[in-house]
């Protein structure tokens, strides 16, 4: 089976800037995938590119094995754009309708209702687009992206409306949604959001992949410090097993031991790391 | 066109009518149309009183009453084809770019229904509104002179059908034009165009009553360029085709003396017009970055 989107040697420029030098990427199975990046690193063409709203310069792009705008390939996906605007005179109900329609659901009332609930909208059925605030609206559209239940989600900043609590809403809804089978392709500048949920991490910077694993590999150990009479004594290679041994050795060595700490680099120290400084670009 | 697509197509096309109908802009389209249905029936009224009077006075030489009843439907015409264009310039004008901008387009472009879809749904419900709304506007405005002047043009429908082509054809290069600019600029340079299109037909009237040739013919191929002025003035001539004599000779001196009968080919003409615009921007939006 082809996987569900496989991204290869993908470049984009737009007049002027390369928003994207060469990304590859993979979305297969169950999984929540972290797109990752600072400001202007290109997560959006790249979701873009894949919802066939932007065509690439370079490099190819398959969706479920379709190339990207074919109506096959936008059966596959459920898109939730950075910026969107729903019209302001349809209610939440008429806007998932619409999408229904345009999707070709047979959903009907019902898929309408549950979507609403599950985005916690179940309140606001009636009520129209134009009298939602902000983050309502980020919920009706996340509701949109799932009509039809498509196995890809392709969602850029889904939080970036939301206040803490509606986030971790969102964190929820993404798990529950794997867990149900969808894969997920989650845009995000927030390192919190990306770190708790996702399986799989893509650290983009300046239209290249710069860093890709699981977070908590990617986090990974980073040494040992151990605090003595006569300083601090780094042992950056040394993990949690390794700590009895260093201890003893110490102690061996006639050193008083006062602490011992197991130093981790966090994703966010990896992340600052390869994302290079806007200054010095 | 596939299945999903005529769907979709349809599905956007009645998205464009609940937008006209639930957008609070639009009110003004009734309002306005039912002010100028008011005046013109107050006009029509006291234009038919003075032409009483003048009848008798020219002694029969001339049918004042038909060169009146002519006159109003003419000039009824040039205000509803005007407030026709800019309903349609108001249905389409952020159709592409605009939308885009606002991010709209967006999630609609990602459903499964083709662009070329979106695009023919967003013109056929526009299309569609603009057109009834010249049509209904034209015979109401024909009721009125009929039952207030006992004045009917001969054919009745024709003119009013020409009208229907002219403000379809507005539409059409109204969303060419949305795909190339945002919607303020885009609604500006259709309006502009529509006024290079009275501009023609000023022109050919100008070279018409002065016989110059270069004039003449200039405002023809203008007409051609913006087919919708080209409609309007067969529109125009088809309203006096039924009138003789000296009559009709004074009619097309009027202020709408630039009625031209381009032939029945013209209907033809515009036709062609309305795919190559159709394919044209089919064309560039396909091609678009959204
Ligand atoms: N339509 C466009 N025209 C020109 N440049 C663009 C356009 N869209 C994005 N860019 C540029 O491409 C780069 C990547 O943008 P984007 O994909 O939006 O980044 P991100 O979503 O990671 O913030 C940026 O430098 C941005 O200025
Ligand atoms: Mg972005």
């Amino acid at each position: 089976m082809a996987p569900l989107l496989e991204v290869r040697d993908l470049a984009k420029r737009y007049r002027a800037t390369d928003a994207l030098r060469g990304v590859s990427l993979r979305v297969e199975g169950a999984s929540l995938v972290g797109l990752l990046g600072p400001n202007g690193a290109g997560k959006s063409t790249l979701v873009k590119i894949c919802c066939g709203l932007v065509h690439p310069t370079s490099g190819e792009v398959r969706v479920a094995g379709h190339a990207p705008g074919t109506p096959e390939a936008c059966a596959a996906i459920g898109y939730l754009a950075e910026l969107f605007r729903f019209p302001p005179w349809l209610s939440a109900d008429e806007v998932l309708r619409l999408h229904q329609e345009l999707a070709g659901s047979r959903g009907g009332a019902e898929e309408r209702s549950a979507l609403l609930e599950l985005v916690g909208l179940g309140y606001a059925a009636g009520r129209r687009v134009g009298e939602m605030s902000k983050g309502m609206q980020q919920r009706l559209g996340i509701a949109q992206a799932l009509i039809g239940s498509p196995p890809l989600l392709l969602l850029d900043e889904p939080t970036s409306a939301l206040d803490p609590a509606g986030r971790r809403d969102v964190r929820d809804l993404l798990v529950e949604l794997r867990a149900r089978g969808t894969s997920v392709l989650l845009n995000s500048h927030l390192l919190s959001e990306v770190e708790l949920v996702c399986d799989r991490v893509v650290i983009i910077d300046a239209g290249r992949v710069v860093a890709e694993g699981d977070p908590g590999r990617l986090a990974r150990a980073g040494g040992v410090e151990i605090e003595t009479a006569s300083g601090i004594r780094h042992f950056p290679d040394a993990g949690r097993d390794d700590i009895p041994g260093l201890v003893a050795r110490l102690v061996a060595e006639g050193e008083r031991v006062y602490e011992v700490r197991q130093v981790r680099s966090t994703l966010e120290d990896v992340y600052l790391e390869v994302v290079t400084p806007q200054e010095g670009r | 066109m596939t299945a999903g697509a005529t769907r979709g197509m349809w599905v956007i096309a009645r998205y464009t009518f609940r937008e006209c109908a639930r957008r609070r802009v639009t009110v003004v389209v009734p309002v306005l149309s039912a002010i100028f249905l008011a005046l013109y029936g107050l006009g029509v009224h006291f234009a038919f009183e003075a032409a009483h009077g003048t009848t008798r006075a020219a002694g029969g030489l001339v049918d004042t009453h038909a060169l009146v009843g002519a006159t109003l439907v003419g000039l009824a015409m040039f205000a509803i084809l005007f407030l026709g264009a800019v309903f349609a310039v108001f249905l389409t004008f952020n159709t592409v770019r605009g939308d885009a901008e606002t991010g709209s387009l967006q999630t609609l472009v990602v459903r499964p229904l083709s662009r070329p879809a979106l695009l023919a749904g967003r013109f056929l419900g526009a299309g569609m509104l603009c057109g009834v709304y010249v049509f209904v506007m034209y015979l109401v405005a024909v009721a009125i002179t009929g039952r207030i002047g006992d004045w009917w043009p001969h054919p009745l429908l024709l003119p009013g059908a020409a009208l229907v082509g002219a403000v379809v054809i507005v539409a059409a290069l109204s969303v060419l034009v949305s795909v190339y600019l945002t919607a303020i600029p885009s609604g500006i340079v259709v309006l502009m165009l529509y006024l290079a299109g009275l501009l023609a037909g000023l022109l050919g009237q100008i070279g018409d009553a002065l016989s110059l040739s270069n004039l003449q013919t200039t405002g023809r191929y203008i007409a051609f360029v913006v087919p919708f002025e080209a409609l309007y003035q067969q529109g125009l001539n088809s309203l006096t085709s039924g009138m003789t004599g000296l009559a009709r000779v004074i009619v097309q001196l009027g202020p709408f003396g630039g009625a031209q009968d381009f032939g029945s080919w013209l209907w033809l003409y515009c036709l062609g017009y309305l795919l190559a615009v159709a394919a044209l921007a089919t064309w560039s939006f396909a091609r678009r970055d959204l």
